[in-house]
């Protein structure tokens, strides 16, 4: 088991599928002679040359359609944005093109590519640039969304989005880039679709995903201080989301807090509320309730950002609503 | 277009309803929400409140009949429409559309059916669940579930649009009431055959949650009310402690030592009593005085004292007050299904309480027995353990000591101890004359956390008149 940061299990993840398989291609701004702009793309250049590791002019409508094109004739590009607030100039060729081309090819024409980079806020980036937007993406038929909180999730689910014959959005967190962990040696491979429990319990169910699973790990280790055994479960993957796995803990701890770091209003929390409401009403022992951050343009002020985002307290808060120890 | 007003399903289980006034008179103008009748129910009088607006045409029914649910009672529309044949059958046109679409009966839960749709749609019936905002409960089976239009209202989404922002008539008052509680808590109320209704909800607002219900035995009661008198298979039932059974415990206890103690006195005429008892005594043969045993043979012959006709009278009105029946267990308050009752005995190094078993399933002569003989050996120190605990009431006398009344020391985990006094004749009043009557006083220890005050002057009332009619005892 190594140690990796984040940014490098990435990086060793486009290495591997690049070496893998030629038909594998990097594209987007600055991934080249720049070795991208947080440096997931570092050395590849140099390994696998310009014609697979192509320098874009700002133009995020443009290469998204020359990868939506690329795939279609049988490449597998990964195209990487900037951020996704970026992308959303190239939301035409995501939606309209990359998530229906199969469909209105009658299956003939699909879209084998990997739309990356980092989504939600960072620090003091201001309205425009820390917005999380996998609830956008999770809400069309044909995209799946993807997005690691581990170094180990993030490999794994990059190698298998970039094998996935369809297009997949997959978000990383800009401030988990430096973050560390033990990543398995050679072929890891973690499967679209399928949650995580990042921490056993018993009385409550925390569900989350990316930057929001580390926000409710520090919830649950304050909690366990309280005799309160918290489970947490890590989407890793927004759609296909794996309902049986939330259902299943769910219906173990009869209580559960979704987090998220977008807005609350048809959040991926609210797809969550409403499967669990469905499947499980019978096991619920009080309102499932959501934490997110606040339904408001990110403030560029530290300390309203602060406030704005979801934090350990505010989950604890919460845990303790649904489990009526207030 | 006239509309009818048809006899609405004013609780889960009703099938038809007696319209006992009508509230509004025909030619009366009614506004959505008016009530237009009372309805008895099987279960209550109610409100039958009008649906559209305009002017009551007709009463089809006079008051004083019964209407099944869904048919036609009475029409509401504007002077001068139609109201004869035509409002018995929905009237005009579309009336005639829908005579042939069904049986008199079945047309108008089309009506009815659209108006509940909200409730009936995708959503189980379930008692209990009744909302606040007291629309109807679905109507009987077959009741529409789509909206479909009706042909007797002006429009039928106007109608059903109207619903939701009339003013909610207290129709359901009546009916259950509605429990808050967490689906899972329903659920295992649901499997446990628990009844939501008096189990106190910890959860925000009332609402019962699943931790409510721990340690409520399957079958429990509907209430906190205390189990049932009858002997049960199971030797007792545990409540878990109601929210206000806790606040009461804590404040008591903090008040006055561990068991917060109060204290219940009654004097009790034992006239009748006594000569029962001399006339028992007569003709078993026996001389002695009071208290004397005449042991025979096999014990038959065995006297009884005043002291066991009241552990058997003690019994007897336990099997009505199990409230008093019961024990402390810290957490909840465990309701015995049996009646032991515990009778202390002075001996030599202080007192024991040897148990009487199932003292009200015995005979006086049984209880008279067992008593002489736990009473002996406990003077003996031959009692073994199981024959001193396990009671669930104490009775304590001191009366052959010439006591007139005392107040004794709960033995816990009983919740109460009776203490008998010497029985003396005194001057009273009796058939509005002074007289002379032997009188008994007896004062009841009672644990507050377990018993209140009026439960256990309940329990009091019944023996003392259980003592004051000595039939009571062998009936």
């Amino acid at each position: 088991m190594a140690t990796l940061t984040y940014r490098d299990a990435l990086n060793h993840a486009l290495r591997e599928e690049m070496q893998r398989d030629p038909n594998v291609f990097l594209m987007g701004e600055e991934v080249g002679v720049y070795q991208g702009a947080y440096k997931v793309s570092r050395g590849l250049l140099d390994e696998f040359g310009p014609m697979r590791v192509v320098d874009t002019p700002i133009t995020e409508l443009g290469f998204a359609g020359v990868g939506v094109g690329a795939a279609m004739v049988g490449l597998r590009p990964v195209i990487e944005f900037m951020t996704w607030n970026f992308a959303l100039l190239a939301v035409d060729q995501l939606v309209n093109s990359a998530a229906k081309m199969r469909y209105m090819s009658n299956g003939q024409v699909g879209v084998p590519a990997v739309f990356r980079g980092p989504g939600g806020s960072a620090l003091q980036l201001a309205s425009q640039h820390s917005q999380a937007f996998e609830s956008w993406y999770a809400h069309i038929p044909g995209l799946k969304v993807v997005m690691p909180a581990t170094p180990a999730d993030a490999k794994g689910l990059l190698k298998s989005a970039i094998r996935d014959d369809n297009p997949v959005i997959f978000i990383e967190g800009e401030m988990l880039y430096n973050i560390k962990g033990e990543v398995p040696e050679g072929e890891h491979v973690v499967p679209l679709g399928r949650a995580d429990i990042k921490r056993q319990g018993s009385d409550v169910t925390i569900i989350c995903h990316s930057k929001s699973v580390g926000v409710s790990l520090k919830a649950a280790e304050q909690l366990a201080n309280e005799d309160v055994d918290a489970e947490v479960l890590d989407l890793r993957t927004i759609r296909p989301m794996d309902t049986e796995a939330v259902l299943n803990s769910v219906a173990k701890t009869h209580r559960c807090v979704v987090v998220e770091e977008g807005w609350p209003f048809a959040g991926v929390g609210a797809q969550v509320v409403d499967t669990i409401q469905r499947e499980v009403f019978d096991e619920l022992d009080a309102p499932v309730l959501r934490v997110t951050g606040a339904d408001v343009p990110m403030p560029y002020n530290k300390q309203l950002e602060k406030a704005a985002k979801s934090d350990p307290a505010k989950v604890v808060s919460a845990v303790n609503q649904v489990l009526y120890r207030d | 277009m006239p509309t009818n007003v048809v006899m609405e399903a004013l609780s889960p289980t009703m099938e038809e309803g007696r319209l006992v006034e009508w509230k509004k008179q025909e030619g009366d103008a009614v506004a959505v929400g008016d009530v237009l009748a009372e309805v008895e129910t099987d279960k209550a009088v109610m409100e039958l409140v009008a649906r559209a607006a305009g002017t009551l045409l007709k009463h089809i029914v006079e008051a004083g009949a019964t209407v099944p649910v869904s048919e036609p009672v009475a029409v509401i529309g504007s002077p001068g429409d139609d109201t004869g044949e035509g409002g018995k059958r929905g009237g005009g046109e579309a009336g005639a559309g829908q005579r042939g679409s069904g049986a008199s009966g079945e047309k108008d839960r089309g009506a009815a059916g659209q108006r509940d749709s909200k409730e009936s749609q995708g959503t189980q019936p379930s008692p209990g669940q009744s909302r606040p905002v007291s629309m109807p409960p679905a109507p009987p089976a077959g009741a529409a579930t789509e909206h479909r239009p009706s042909p007797e209202s002006p429009s039928g989404s106007k109608d059903n649009g109207v619903k939701s922002d009339s003013p909610a008539p207290a129709r359901d008052q009546q009916a259950e009431p509605r429990v808050k509680a967490s689906p899972l808590a329903r659920r295992i109320a649901a499997e446990r055959g628990v009844n939501l209704v008096g189990i106190t909800g910890s959860g925000p607002e009332g609402r019962v949650v699943a931790r409510d219900l721990e340690g409520v035995a399957a079958k429990a009661q509907s209430s906190t009310a205390p189990p049932p008198s009858r002997p049960a298979a199971q030797p007792y039932t545990d409540v878990p402690l109601s929210q206000i059974r806790k606040t009461i415990a804590r404040r008591l206890a903090q008040s006055i030592g561990p068991v917060p103690t109060f204290y219940l006195t009654t004097e009790v005429d034992m006239e009748r009593i006594w000569e029962a008892r001399q006339a028992q005594l007569a003709l078993s043969g026996a001389k002695g005085a009071v208290g004397k045993l005449e042991s025979g043979e096999g014990g038959r012959d065995v006297s009884v004292s005043f002291n066991d006709i009241t552990i058997k009278a003690v019994a007897l009105a336990l099997r009505q007050h199990p409230a008093c029946n019961a024990w402390w267990q810290d957490d909840r308050i465990r309701y015995w299904n049996e009646v032991h009752v515990s009778m202390a005995v002075a001996i030599e190094e202080g007192l024991i309480t040897p148990v009487i078993r199932h003292a009200d399933q015995k005979t006086l002569r049984e209880i008279a027995a067992e008593s002489r003989d736990l009473a002996g050996r406990a003077r003996e120190r031959r009692l073994k353990p199981e024959e001193y605990t396990g009671g669930t009431f104490s009775v304590s006398n001191l009366g052959m000591l010439d006591i007139d009344e005392f107040t004794a020391i709960i033995n816990p985990p009983e919740a109460a101890i009776l203490a008998v006094g010497r029985i003396g004749q005194k001057a009273v009043g009796h058939e509005d004359a002074v007289v002379l009557r032997r009188r008994m006083r007896l004062t009841m220890s009672c644990d507050h956390r377990v018993i209140d005050g009026a439960t256990g002057a309940q329990f009091l009332k019944t023996l003392k008149g259980m003592l004051e009619n000595p039939l009571t005892l062998v009936w």
